[in-house]
């Protein structure tokens, strides 16, 4: 094992940490908004929106992300009216096409997970919101919101792990992130094996705080599911 | 009965209809609550009793009739062949007014007992926190649950539970309570305390609809019984009356039966 050549490799790759985490919090914000507006079309119950929804999600789930990333990137320039519009000053940068590939990725998959969420909450509870005069609006916002992201957080934190992986194929158009610079002294050593190792324990060390915090919000939302305080010693003792 | 004639009425219910699918479950009922009176509406399952009580507080929406709460009656109106509220935020304001008591408790679970109280009463009708905090301790302590505020639902019995339900539904200083076979999902062992609790709600003078099986909540602590069947109502009076010497054959047999089970 060259020590030398790993702990220089590790510290040309930490300068590429902040690109990856950028493009993955920002595709899984973005792609979060699109997906609570996907999932809320598919439960609308008015036919076109559900439809629009579920071809949305249809396509951009049955398809790779490295095929989307290709026809955003080199796809979309072909068409002169998106060339001369305002948008073209973001999707010319390669930065912009990856963000937009993996928004409207993750936002097909989160949006199925917050749909799961939102028909997981109990009719009851619903049903109480409205019995004690609730507005539609009140409701999603104190019932029916903070259980759907109860029942969905398990999968969205399997979604926010996913998603940092994926930032690794923007090396392809040539994003220095991670993989992208691992990529570049591949090529300036010949080395791929120690390279990748060290790309490889970096997006663990990422995840693994990723999964840590994701485990973090659950237990602090779902108290319920502990133990009740025991007020009493004399109870408590009871009980075992 | 002609002492209580003087109240005024609390709630109304008139000519209510409704069918699911091709099966009519109420066929036009109507009845008066006055304002103290406590009712119990009996019936075997499938005569419509609980669809009645939802139909009140518009869980239901019904096919035709009206419901008028302290005078007031809601506004429906006819779109696209079915019948629907014609406003929105009067039926939110008359549903603040009508205390409902589930059969499943339905406690929000990701809310304390506490929390579950004080939710209405500060987002609904955006009272002062603080005050309502105050309230709903006195509440807590009135159905014996005080030391549980801080519990989740999760926590707590069925008879805690349907206790603390009570206790909300009350918070919202309600009108008229209506308890939808609040003692059914119960333990037998746990009906009892959930009974005491309605029943010092109906010595307060509280108005009371209450759809259930318990017979003897029914005789000794309501002022009237409805006996509902395939959807119309079929015995109707005072308690004492009507357990004794009830001109309806089948209201006879269904407490013969009762009485046998």
């Amino acid at each position: 094992m060259d020590w030398n050549f790993l702990s220089e490799t590790f510290l040309k790759l930490i300068g590429a940490i902040p690109l990856t985490l950028e493009l993955g919090a920002l595709a899984m914000v973005l792609g979060t908004m699109l997906a609570t507006c996907l999932a809320l079309m598919r439960l609308s119950g008015i036919r076109p929106l559900d439809g629009l929804a579920r071809l949305y999600i249809f396509v951009f789930r049955g398809t790779p992300l490295l095929v989307q990333i290709f026809l955003i990137y080199y796809g979309l320039g072909q068409f002169p009216a998106i060339r001369h519009s305002f948008l073209w000053s973001f999707l010319r940068e390669p930065y912009w096409c990856a963000i937009l590939a993996l928004t409207l990725n993750t936002g097909a998959y989160v949006a199925e997970i917050i749909r799961g969420g939102l028909m997981a909450v109990p009719n009851g509870q619903i049903e109480a919101a409205r019995a004690c005069g609730m507005s539609p609006l009140l409701m999603f916002r104190r019932i029916v919101m903070p259980l759907a992201i109860r029942q969905a957080l398990p999968a969205y934190g399997n979604e926010v792990i996913a998603i940092v992986k994926a930032t690794s194929l923007a090396s392809i158009i040539t994003l220095m992130e991670v993989t992208g610079v691992a990529a570049t002294v591949i090529a300036e050593t010949y080395r791929t094996v120690e390279v990748f190792v060290v790309a490889g324990a970096i997006y663990l060390a990422i995840n693994f705080l990723l999964t840590r915090l994701i485990m973090l919000a659950e237990y602090w939302l779902t108290p319920y599911l502990r133990q009740p305080p025991a007020p009493l010693l004399v109870s408590a003792k009871g009980e075992a | 009965m002609n002492a209580a004639q003087d109240a005024s009425v609390a709630l109304r219910v008139d000519n209510l209809r409704k069918s699911f699918g091709s099966f009519e479950v109420l066929k036009g009922v109507s009845l008066a609550a006055r304002e103290g009176e406590v009712i119990s509406i009996l019936g075997s399952s499938g005569s419509g009793k609980s669809t009645l009580l939802r139909c009140i507080n518009l869980l239901e929406v019904p096919d035709s009739g009206a419901v008028t709460v302290a005078g007031e009656t809601i506004r429906m109106e006819q779109a696209r062949g079915a019948n629907r509220p014609a406003d929105r935020h009067q039926v939110e304001r008359i549903r603040a007014e009508l205390g409902m008591v589930f059969q499943g408790f339905n406690l929000w679970s990701h809310m304390t007992i506490l929390e579950n109280v004080i939710e209405a009463p500060v987002h609904v009708q955006k009272r002062p926190r603080k005050e309502c905090i105050a309230e709903a301790e006195a509440l807590l302590e009135k159905v014996g649950i005080a030391d549980k505020r801080n519990h989740y639902p999760s926590h707590l019995s069925g008879g805690q539970q349907q206790r603390a339900a009570i206790a909300r539904a009350l918070a919202m200083r309600p009108k008229v309570m209506l308890f939808d076979e609040p003692t059914s999902a119960l333990d037998p062992e746990l009906v009892g305390e959930v009974l005491r609790v309605m029943r010092s709600l109906a010595d307060e003078g509280r108005t009371m609809l209450v759809v259930t099986h318990e017979m003897g909540f029914a005789r000794d602590v309501s002022n009237r019984v409805i006996f509902l069947h395939q959807g119309r109502i079929e015995e109707d009076g005072a308690p004492q009356e009507v357990f004794s010497n009830s001109k309806s054959e089948r209201f006879r047999q269904f407490i013969s039966r009762d009485a046998a089970a």
